[in-house]
């Protein structure tokens, strides 16, 4: 009973909640749940988005919020695809390329956050546009298509795109389990997380402690654009290829299964754990549907009540946690 | 009254934002182990004093001295450096982190090495609870309890304790009492004296002039951003501080007019004036 408690004042608490609702609802409508937990389309579909949330969560808990995003993941594709599928270069430059705009567009996406009073909405906005003109204008006017094939070499396959198991789940599923780790390190047990709370919770009170704001804000836009940027490479390696796409829905998703994964919209609060469980519920409820007779256009409105539910269900852990007192033993 | 250059000082500095004319020829010194207090109205320039002392702005003219050394404070983080710790209005303490995360925002000690090296949660919170318990808050005992979940006194209480943690030699604390209730309010007020006993200059800022009295040693009145006055402890009256702080316009009188209106008009307040 204690330990239930505790774990209801987590900030992963209501993803895991939802989780569990998610499940029982398809277990009632229809689903075997060994079935679904053997199939892979949506560990794949939590990996994509997983990727991407970890950082975006970080940088939603610092007060920020990054929609260019959307952009980035075509954007990785295609120059990893036109590097070393049009251009033919080594697999390597591609590579380097996919991450250097990931780098080169999270920098001015953070700059431009703390240099203007501009809020961050409209910023991500601004380079989300013009990142896709630049794509489809590059890609058109560099090999004449938006559309670009890669053939890209069997070790490069292995690490960022290729099947395991000999089925059909996808290697970034492995990237995402390290790169939660990871994230879970940095965030909850390195003095960074401290301030990247700290930041989210009142960036004046921040600064005057001498946290590094400007610094630690810029290197959280890099890391969004750039994860983003990583999953659309290796997406382009996987599928011998790359589109240019919107990537709105992309967006939408991964906030979505940050904020059900418990990081609230004002900043301050929030865990890797809850952003992890968050993109894996997200991905259930989304894929989940296919199991179903249900009609997959129904899983929109699942993720709709999921989402207001779970933000119910946010505030009401918070204020547990806000009047807990742990009795002395 | 002694002999030692004054800790911390100020000589003639004005402040401007821009053509936004805040503090004018504003001097001041604090000794070790003396509280001065700096009094005024709302907006009289309290607040941009001390952030100027604190290195948040910059001084536009005029200068600060630190143990009789000209010093400047590009950064917040120069000021700390020196051993100047502030609490500033609205501020110091983040609600949805914990007692020992919140106690060590941009300070956190670490274990291991390298890459490695990994905040130390458990010896954050030991030092943290130990800390505020010895300014007096005894009923926060658990480090990982929510700041948000504490009252406003022991939010305060922490930030200064923090501050006072921290090898401060001169605390500066901007309206601690402002939002508080009179019991919390004797609580922050105790912990400034402890803070004077320990040997600390501290610059207590606030509008009320009990909680001035209460403490002070040394009192200054803004207003506009200017010094109206400048006195020691026992040298004026409530009265004529209060006076002072209205901006001559005699609080007295004020009284008696009030008195003389709810005289007249069955015990009823006369309406506020604008
Ligand atoms: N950054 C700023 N830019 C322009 N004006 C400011 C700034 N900070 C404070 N002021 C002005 O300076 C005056 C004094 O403010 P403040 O120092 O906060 O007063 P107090 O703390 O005594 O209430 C106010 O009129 C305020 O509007
Ligand atoms: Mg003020």
């Amino acid at each position: 009973m204690e330990n239930f408690a505790v774990l209801l004042r987590r900030p992963a608490a209501a993803s895991i909640v939802s989780l569990i609702g998610v499940l029982v609802f398809y277990v009632f409508a229809g689903v075997e749940l060994d079935k679904l937990f053997g199939a892979a389309s949506w560990v794949n579909y939590a990996a994509r988005i997983g990727i991407v949330a970890l950082p975006v969560g970080l940088l939603m808990i610092s007060g920020e919020i990054d929609i260019s995003i959307g952009a980035m993941i075509p954007a990785g594709a295609m120059t990893t695809a036109i590097i070393s599928g049009h251009y033919d270069l080594p697999i390597v430059f591609g590579i380097l390329g996919a991450l250097a705009i990931g780098v080169l567009v999270g920098s001015i996406n953070g700059i431009l956050a703390v240099r203007t009073s501009v809020p961050p909405l409209i910023i991500t906005l601004a380079t989300l546009v013009a990142m896709q003109g630049v794509v489809l204008a590059g890609s058109r006017l560099l090999t004449g298509s938006a559309s670009v094939p890669l053939n890209a070499p069997d070790w490069a396959k292995t690490i960022f795109g290729n099947l395991m198991f000999g089925g059909s789940h996808q290697v970034i599923i492995v990237w995402w389990v390290i790169l939660a780790v990871i994230f879970w390190f940095f965030m909850h047990h390195t003095k960074y997380g401290n301030w990247i709370y700290a930041i989210g919770g009142d960036k004046e009170s921040a600064r005057n402690a001498g946290i590094p704001v400007n610094g630690m804000t810029i290197l959280l836009y890099i890391m969004t654009a750039t994860a983003a940027s990583f999953v659309g490479m290796c997406h382009s390696i996987l599928f011998n290829s790359a589109q240019v796409s919107g990537g709105m829905n992309d967006i939408f998703n991964i906030i979505v299964s940050v904020v059900v994964g418990g990081v609230l919209l004002t900043g301050g609060f929030g865990s890797v754990a809850g952003i992890f469980v968050g993109a894996l519920t997200f991905a259930i409820v989304n894929k989940g549907i296919d199991f179903t007779a249900i009609d997959r256009n129904w899983s929109n409105l699942i993720i709709g009540i999921m989402l207001l539910l779970a933000v119910g269900m946010n505030e009401k852990f918070r204020k547990l946690a806000l009047s807990h007192v742990s009795k002395k033993k | 009254m002694s002999d030692k250059a004054p800790v911390l000082e100020m000589r003639n500095v004005d402040k401007s934002f821009g053509p936004i004319d805040v503090l004018h020829e504003i001097s001041l010194k604090v000794h070790e182990g003396e509280v001065l207090c700096l009094l005024g109205d709302n907006g009289a320039g309290k607040s941009t004093l001390i952030k100027t002392l604190s290195g948040v702005h910059q001084p536009t003219r005029g200068q600060m001295m630190m143990d009789g050394q000209e010093v400047r404070f590009p950064r917040p983080r120069d000021a700390q450096e020196m051993g100047i710790a502030t609490v500033h209005q609205f501020g110091g303490t983040y609600p949805l982190m914990s007692v020992g995360r919140n106690f060590f925002a941009g300070a956190e000690p670490t274990k291991g090495f390298g890459p490695f090296k990994v905040f130390d949660r458990q010896k954050a919170n030991q030092i943290a609870v130990e800390e505020v318990q010895k300014m007096g808050i005894t009923r926060i005992t658990d480090g990982d309890r929510l700041v948000g979940g504490l009252s406003g006194g022991e939010r305060q209480s922490l930030a200064i304790a923090r501050a006072v943690y921290f090898g401060a030699r001169v605390l500066i604390l901007d309206e601690p009492t402002a939002a508080l209730g009179v019991k919390q309010a004797a609580h922050v007020l105790r912990i400034v004296n402890e803070a004077k006993r320990r040997g600390l200059a501290v610059i207590f800022i606030t509008h009320q002039v009990m909680h001035a009295m209460a403490v002070g040693d040394h009192f200054a009145v803004l207003i506009r951003g200017a010094i109206a006055a400048d006195f020691r402890k026992g040298e004026k009256s409530r009265e004529e501080i209060a006076d002072l702080m209205a901006g001559g316009e005699s609080m007295a009188d004020l009284e008696a007019n009030i008195e003389g209106y709810m005289e007249t008009h069955d015990g009823h307040p006369p309406p506020p004036a604008h």
